[in-house]
Order: C-alpha cells, then sequence, then structure tokens
C-alpha cells in the first residue's frame, strides 16, 4: 500500500476541496509521480496561483510557493532562473492560467522555460462560486452565464502547442494512473512542458449542467475522453464532443535557461 | 418594496435602479453575489445592460473605462487583490474625469492569504483621486450606490463604494428597494459632456505636454473640493426623495461627550451599542462615523471633535511605518486648530472580530488615559 502521507503536511488537513471534487484524485497521482521520479525533494519546488487547484502545494510536503492570481508561470519562472537545478512544478487551474494568466501561459511556452505545468481543468472558476471561465463550453451554464455561456472556449492544450511548449499532454482524474505517467513525462522532459488535466467540479459546475452526482461526472469524463491513438482513427463527426487523452506534443526544442546561461558563459569568455 | 438580502445584492439592487448600461467584472471572493445578480439581471432583461465577463479585474476596470468614456453609465465591483490590480486604470479613470461607480468589498491583502475583512486595501488607492464613501448598513449601501452615480457625474470624478468583507457583504438585513422609475425623478439619465463619438470626434488621453498636465492635475484637485459639497447635496436631495440620508460623517451622543470614538464601516454600528452602555453608566462618550472618506470632510470632522476633551480613532488597517490611516486624516484635519489629544486604536486586521468587548477596551483606555504615549496602541494582537 503506497504511503501517501510521508508527502502531506498534515497540519493543512482536512482539505478544502468539495466532495467529489477531482483535485484529490490529482493530488495523490501527483504524489505518485513525485515519489516514481524519484527526486529529491529539496530540488523541487511546487509554485501556484489562486483557485481550488491552487491550494495543493499547501498540502505537499516539498518546498511551495502559493502566489496572486494568475501569476504562478511568472513566479515560477523567478524560481527556475535564480537555481535552473531546480525541478519548478506550477499547480493551477483554466481560470488561473488562461484568463488573469493567459499572458504567461503562452510567453513562458514561447520561451521553452524548463517548467512543468500542471493544469487543471474543471470549466469553471469553482472556488468563487461557479463562474464562467475561458474553457466553460458554450451553452453551459455557469453563476455569471445562468442561461448558458455565449463564448466559444479555449482548448487549452492547442494552445500551448501553438505557441510553442515542448511537451503537451491531456489526462483526466478517471484514468488517474495514466495521468501519474503523464505527469511523470511531463516533469523529466527539459523544456516547458503542460498537463492538462480535466477534473469534475460537480458544486460548481456540475449542478448547473444536469452532473450534480460526482459519478455522473465521472461517467462524463469517461466517455468523453478518447487516447490520442484512437483519436487518430476517428472522422470529424465521431470527435464531435470528444477530448484526446494522452501525449499530444513531445518534441525537443532549444530550451530557455541553457540559452541564458550559454550566452553569459559566451559572454564571459570574449572578455 | 421591502426584501431580506445581502450587503452584496444591496449594491447589485442600487445598480439595478441606475440605468447602468455596462457592466464588466472578474470573479473574487467575496464580491461573488454582487456581480452574479446584475449578470442574471442583464441576461434574463430585467436591466438594459451589456454584461462583460473579462479575463482580470485590470480588463474590468479598463472595460469600465472604455464604456464611460463612450458616454454611458458604467459599474464594477472588486475586492482586495483585484482592486490592487486594477490600481493602474483607477489612475486612469481619474484622469479622464469618469464618472465610473465601483464597490469594493473591503478585504484584507495576502499573503498571507486572506478573505476576511479589513480596510487596507481600498485606504492603499487614497491618493489615486477617486471618491470613497464607507457604508455601514445595507439600505445604505444600496442607497450610496445611487447617490454615487450623481455626485460622480456631477463632479466628474469616479466613486469607490467600501463595505466590509462578510460582516456587511454577506449579512442580511431589510432593505426598501429602489426602483428604476423612481430613482429615475432623483437620477436623470445620463447624458456625457464629452465622449467618444463618430459625428464629433476628439483625441482622448492624449500625451499631455509640461504646459497642460498641471493644470489638469489642478483641476482634479478643484473638483475634489467641489465634491465636499456635492456628496453634501446629493445626500439632502435624495433624503428629500427618498426619506432617508446618511451626512458626510455620523456624530452619535456627541453632545457634551468628553471622548469621542472615531469609526469607520460596520464597526461604527457595534461602537454605537458600546457608546449607549457607557452612557447609561455616566460616561461622558460619544462616537462619529467617518462615512466620506476621499474627500475628507475636514469641517465637519473638526466641527464634532473640537469640543471633545479626548479623540480616540479605531483604524482596521494600517499604514506600515506611520500610523492607522484614519488616525493620520484625523490628526491632519485638526492640526493647528485644536489641541485635543488623539490616540490611535488598531485592531481587527484580516477578519479578526471587532466585538463590543474590544471597542469597550478602547474606550476605557481612552477615557483613563491622560497623555498619549504612543499613537499606536495594538488591541488583540497576540505577541
Amino acid at each position: 500500500m503506497f504511503d501517501y502521507l510521508r508527502y502531506i503536511r498534515e497540519r493543512n488537513f482536512p482539505h478544502i476541496w468539495c466532495s467529489g471534487c477531482g483535485d484529490g484524485i490529482v493530488l495523490k497521482a501527483l504524489i505518485r509521480a513525485v515519489d516514481k521520479l524519484g527526486i529529491s525533494r529539496d530540488e523541487m519546488v511546487m509554485v501556484s496561483g489562486i483557485g481550488c487547484s491552487s491550494r495543493t502545494p499547501g498540502y505537499v510536503d516539498i518546498n511551495t510557493l502559493h502566489t496572486t492570481h494568475g501569476r504562478a508561470i511568472p513566479f515560477a519562472t523567478g524560481v527556475k532562473l535564480a537555481n535552473p537545478k531546480l525541478h519548478v512544478i506550477v499547480v493551477t487551474g483554466d481560470g488561473d492560467a488562461t484568463a488573469i494568466g493567459g499572458n504567461h501561459y503562452i510567453h513562458a511556452a514561447r520561451r521553452n522555460i524548463d517548467l512543468t505545468v500542471l493544469l487543471y481543468n474543471n470549466y469553471i472558476y469553482g472556488m468563487t462560486g461557479g463562474q464562467v471561465s475561458p474553457t466553460t463550453p458554450r451553452g453551459k451554464r455557469a453563476s455569471t452565464a445562468p442561461f448558458g455561456n455565449q463564448e466559444p472556449a479555449f482548448n487549452i492544450s492547442d494552445l500551448a502547442e501553438a505557441a510553442g511548449a515542448s511537451f503537451v499532454a491531456r489526462g483526466d482524474v478517471y484514468h488517474a494512473q495514466k495521468l501519474e505517467k503523464l505527469i511523470v513525462k511531463a516533469v523529466q522532459k527539459k523544456g516547458f512542458s503542460v498537463v492538462e488535466i480535466l477534473s469534475p467540479c460537480p458544486t460548481a459546475y456540475g449542478r448547473r449542467n444536469r452532473m450534480a452526482h460526482p459519478v455522473k461526472m465521472m461517467e462524463w469524463l469517461r466517455d468523453q475522453t478518447v487516447p490520442v491513438a484512437k483519436w487518430e482513427r476517428l472522422s470529424p463527426e465521431e470527435r464531435e464532443g470528444k477530448v484526446r487523452t494522452g501525449i499530444i506534443v513531445d518534441v525537443d526544442k532549444v530550451e530557455y535557461t541553457e540559452t541564458n546561461d550559454k550566452l553569459i558563459e559566451s559572454l564571459k569568455a570574449d572578455k | 418594496m421591502r426584501k431580506v438580502i445581502m450587503g452584496n445584492h444591496a449594491v447589485s439592487y442600487g445598480v439595478r435602479a441606475c440605468d447602468v448600461k455596462v457592466l464588466s467584472a472578474y470573479p473574487i471572493t467575496p464580491q461573488t453575489q454582487v456581480v452574479e445578480l446584475l449578470s442574471e439581471m442583464c441576461a434574463s432583461g430585467e436591466i438594459d445592460a451589456k454584461f462583460i465577463k473579462v479575463e482580470s479585474e485590470h480588463s474590468a476596470m479598463t472595460a469600465c473605462v472604455g464604456a464611460s468614456a463612450a458616454g454611458v453609465r458604467a459599474f464594477t465591483a472588486t475586492s482586495a487583490q483585484g482592486l490592487l490590480l486594477m490600481h493602474e486604470v483607477l489612475h486612469w479613470a481619474v484622469g479622464a474625469r469618469l464618472p465610473i461607480v465601483l464597490a469594493n468589498i473591503n478585504r484584507a491583502v495576502g499573503p498571507p492569504w486572506s478573505i476576511w475583512t479589513d480596510q487596507n486595501d481600498s485606504l492603499s488607492q487614497r491618493d489615486v483621486g477617486w471618491l470613497q464613501i464607507y457604508c455601514e448598513s445595507n439600505q445604505e449601501t444600496q442607497d450610496t450606490i445611487v447617490q454615487a452615480f450623481k455626485i460622480a457625474e456631477t463632479v466628474k470624478l469616479p466613486v469607490m463604494l467600501v463595505l466590509d468583507a462578510f460582516f456587511l457583504s454577506h449579512t442580511f438585513e431589510i432593505v426598501d428597494i429602489l426602483e428604476a422609475k423612481d430613482v429615475r425623478k432623483f437620477l436623470p439619465p445620463y447624458v456625457a459632456e464629452t465622449k467618444i463619438d463618430v459625428d464629433d470626434p476628439h483625441s482622448f488621453g492624449n500625451l499631455g505636454s509640461p504646459s497642460e498636465y498641471f493644470e489638469l492635475r489642478y483641476m482634479i484637485q478643484k473638483a475634489m473640493e467641489e465634491a465636499r459639497d456635492v456628496v453634501k447635496d446629493v445626500d439632502i436631495e435624495f433624503k428629500e426623495h427618498f426619506g432617508r440620508g446618511y451626512g458626510v460623517v455620523h456624530p452619535y451622543r456627541c453632545d457634551g461627550a468628553d471622548v469621542i470614538l472615531v469609526t469607520s464601516g460596520t464597526v461604527a454600528s457595534t461602537t454605537r451599542a458600546v457608546i449607549d452602555e457607557m452612557r447609561d453608566e455616566g460616561i461622558k462618550i460619544g462616537s462619529l462615523k467617518i462615512r466620506l472618506f476621499r474627500p475628507f470632510p475636514v469641517e465637519e470632522v473638526y466641527e464634532v471633535l473640537s469640543k471633545a476633551k479626548k479623540v480616540a480613532v479605531i483604524d482596521r488597517n494600517i499604514s506600515f511605518g506611520h500610523h492607522g490611516i484614519f488616525f493620520q486624516e484625523i490628526k491632519s484635519a485638526l492640526y493647528g486648530r485644536t489641541d485635543v489629544p488623539i490616540f490611535g486604536y488598531i485592531t481587527g486586521l484580516g477578519g479578526r472580530d471587532v466585538t463590543p468587548k474590544v471597542i469597550r477596551e478602547i474606550a476605557d483606555r481612552a477615557v483613563s488615559d491622560e497623555k498619549q504615549e504612543r499613537d499606536i496602541n495594538w488591541i488583540g494582537v497576540k505577541v
């Protein structure tokens, strides 16, 4: 039996997540991944912004930084540049990383700085009571879209790919074992890596969208996700209403802290 | 119509009555319900307004600036970090002389993260040129929104309405709900004197050279000075229409009071209960609530406090390295005009409850202390 408590700050429990929330499943997958990676906890830093997902670092016994709304990635960039040896993991949500912090998300990807971003997507602002977020699907209800959201949604993974991330994957909490593997690969990747994690919010999203029961939300995750290999074989009609999961991008590119260090070294050598 | 509603919804109902055309907001606790109810009213057609769901508070205030510059009433609500993120654009609204109204639900600033009340978020915006009005009850909150638009449009400056997180924002009280048809007689439809207009094009927000900028800043100060009377007049006119008025300050049992406690926000109501208790014991004490913070009501404050033998200021805020902020303001307002001793008390930061017991402790100390030993007295701090 895996001993999760070794990685938990028990004094911060009980956690704030509602019954049926997927964030606890991510926490467990994350802990198993950290354990599997075998990286010293002293060499790991977890940085978060604001929202339900951003509470995660408070519960894990490693170096953590809980920052302002949307700014986890710039804080993490500072940490990484100050000490490039550190493994820096950003824990953020759809509102945090793609609304108020959207600019930082795309620019960190463009720069390809060696950070791992675990981006929990629950399609809503959960903590503040279910306001519409950039990933709320069109037509779905939110507290600020009581008659259905009129705006198109962001595809977080496609966004990271287009902006230049070297590793992009999508996982979900129904497939928790697979999620753990994706997190391991993302942390191992040198460069900007993103794991978009579909996590259910029955309280703020499900209740407004006929999935109030947490089991119903888990079934929804199960039924809408399609592994990338299978996705390739689907026709555009069959892809309707589905999302692909697994590794979407895995390429080797020039990484920012390395080029930065190389430039400094070359300038020193010139003197 | 009378309804039992929460403080945040009192804000929404105030906005509902004001013919506001553009609302823009970003989610933040504890202002949440203000915009949730408004977005519902927009979507259902109860109010004829557009609700913009933006990607940050900075964008929320920016959208209000755009809407107001286009000549319509614009409103937003926020708290703490959200207000701080708006900071750049708060300045912009003032410089552009746009009558935007904002409700800030006072919340402590992080880190450490706190969602509970104190006044450092709004008070750190003291010098941007927004009027600031601190509310104490849900009725006052709703009514002040309506007053705020009238004041803002008269002096061409934005107005910030401030209320305590949870102690007011989430407290349910009976409110006499204002209806748009009645409010229209008090607050006619907004006609902007200058606006972005294709038929009469102007340049907005252009470069102000050293030969012009100075004068524009002078004019902002003149408008602030004018606002002192405008706030009073609007309140009197509001009372004529709706039977309720609040004043720029609210003195309570100050006649013949040796000691006067200065308060703001919800602490004012608790303080009045303590004043009653002490008056029953024969102690000559009263209280003064500061409702209007910017422009600061210097004369009204002087008139009340100069008659006291001691003044005790309760601050739910602090200017690090100096004093409580209301304390500084009171001291500056009385400087050179009276030598009444002023005692400063800091309490209730980060939502620590300011109970009658806490206020009694402050009052007892103010009554017994003969001379001012220090400008900051910390009440309830555990160190």
